[in-house]
């Protein structure tokens, strides 16, 4: 032990490691964000594609979701990774250069946090189109709203209402997943951690900053999850 | 074709024009033929009521007017324009321009058995969302209309309300005004009184009849004999897919030569 304590170690001065664990945990709310997103638009895709799709496309939706839930996520990142920087490396020798370059851990990280949870995503949009009220669906129909108006005004909002609760524990696995982009370089939160104990020799005051980060973070999207179910679930019996 | 002939009472039938007409109307599920081309023309004004057994087709009939249910076969004609189809996968009827059914579709309004309220819009909400939405109406005007609409069934003081809040016969009610606030040439009910509670479905009929009143063109799938016998002025009765009596409610509850009708209102 360097006798140094956890609230030295932690301050914002020129020698603390305060800003440097902040930035690093924007980092991973950022990136865990963006896979969040992705992920949310190719399990609309997903479900629409299993719900209503001719045979090819929902044949396509069922490998899509056997495989990448049949995939340790960790395994998907290096697959991204160095699939991408083969991709990478492939382009700049076509053009003249020489060596390795190596694919951005951010991108590589988001995209296969996105891939990973828009299965997640499938399924969870799917069983909630399944608990729409179809009278609900047959009533905007009849009243002549187009099928961009009933999807914006009613669907949406419907399905937003069951999606919530799946979603909110999507994000929270994405959320610790995006630990796991540490692997490629990128400077979140736990590679941030890692680099502070190795340079201070004092890792068990960098993990538990992380770890308090962490929660941090998971309190403050439990509160925006729960004021959004709140806010969809307007209506709903019980619920006022 | 149904081998009845239409008793359109006599005074509407000459001066009004025609609001919805049936063109040969077929309807299959799987195999089985549910509507065996039924041919008929509602006029202006005109209050229809829709009797039959169950099975007999009559819900069917109500959805194929509205293409809620494809048809098999036959023309659906609204206020002198008939809907464009073409046949689809599935080998029925599916439209040929959404467009032209959507615009249609709004001067067609429909009362379903089960409200089909939007439950994550309250009261008002669900009375504005139409006019305001689908008919691009200006907001103010659509608010202060929904009101009145919503004053008229007699449910204004639950505006702000969710429909989860409120008790079948209001639902339906506040259904009844989302319809009216479209201003429909026709309005369409799919037994609206069946999901109700008994002591419910009063309140219910009360503003169906002053609809009646105003000379609204109505056709109403039921089973509220009291209804069809003083209200409408026109009872069809389903048999099996085909029209089986067609006439004033006098003639047909008086002296129907159908021996399956006399054996339905006998219960």
């Amino acid at each position: 032990m360097t006798g140094a304590s956890f609230f030295d170690l932690m301050n914002f001065g020129p020698n603390g490691w305060g800003w440097a664990l902040i930035t690093a945990a924007g980092v991973t709310v950022m990136v865990a964000l963006a896979g969040f997103s992705l992920g949310a638009v190719i399990g609309t895709f997903g479900a629409w594609a299993k719900i209503s799709g001719r045979g090819p496309i929902r044949v396509a939706a069922e490998v899509y979701t056997t495989v990448l839930r049949g995939i340790p996520d960790l395994l998907v990142i290096f697959l991204f990774y160095f699939g991408g920087s083969l991709a990478l490396t492939a382009v700049y020798k076509f053009f003249g250069g020489e060596g390795f370059v190596s694919f951005p851990g951010f991108t590589a990280g988001a995209l296969a946090i996105g891939f990973t949870s828009g299965a997640q995503h499938t399924e969870v949009f799917r069983g909630a189109y399944g608990a729409i009220s179809q009278g609900e669906i047959e009533a905007a129909k009849a009243t002549g709203m187009s099928r961009m108006l009933l999807f914006r005004r009613i669907i949406m909002p419907l399905l937003l209402r069951y999606a919530l609760p799946g979603l909110g524990n999507v994000w929270q696995v994405v959320l610790k997943e995006s630990a796991l982009v540490s692997v490629t370089g990128l400077v979140e939160l736990v590679r941030q951690a890692q680099l502070g104990a190795g340079s201070t020799r004092e890792p068990f005051s960098f993990f538990l900053a992380a770890a308090i980060l962490f929660l941090v973070i998971t309190f403050v999207s439990n509160r925006v999850f729960r004021f959004s179910e709140a806010y969809f679930s307007r209506g709903v019996r019980g619920t006022r | 074709m149904s081998a009845s002939v239409s008793a359109i009472p006599m005074d509407i039938a000459e001066t009004s024009a025609p609001a919805v007409q049936i063109g040969d109307l077929h309807k299959n599920f799987g195999g089985l033929e549910v509507l065996k081309g039924l041919t008929f023309d509602v006029v202006e004004g005109q209050v229809v009521s829709i009797l039959g057994s169950s099975g007999s087709g009559k819900s069917t009939l109500l959805r194929c007017i509205n293409f809620l249910e494809a048809p098999s076969s036959g023309t659906i004609t609204i206020g002198g324009e008939t809907v464009r189809t073409k046949v689809g996968k599935t080998g029925d009827l599916v439209p040929a321009d959404i467009g032209q059914l959507n615009r249609l579709r709004t001067s067609v309004g429909m009362v379903f058995q089960n409200f089909n309220l939007w439950s994550h819009k309250t009261v008002l909400e669900n009375v504005m969302e139409g006019p305001v939405f689908v008919q691009g109406r200006p907001e103010a005007e659509c608010r202060e209309e929904a009101g009145e609409f919503l004053a008229k069934v007699g449910i204004y003081d639950k505006c702000d309300a969710y429909p989860a809040h409120l008790s079948g016969g209001q639902q339906q009610r506040a259904a009844i005004a989302r319809v009216l606030a479209m201003h429909p040439a026709v309005m369409l009910f799919d037994e609206p009184t069946s999901a109700l509670d008994p002591e419910l479905v009063g309140e219910v009929l009360k503003v169906m009849r002053a609809l009646a009143d105003e000379g609204r063109t109505m056709l109403v799938v039921t089973h509220e004999m009291g209804f069809a016998r003083e209200v409408s002025n026109r009872v069809i009765f389903l048999e099996k897919g085909t029209i089986e009596e067609d006439g004033s409610p006098e003639d047909v509850f008086g002296a129907s030569k159908s021996e399956r009708f006399r054996k339905f209102i006998a219960g």
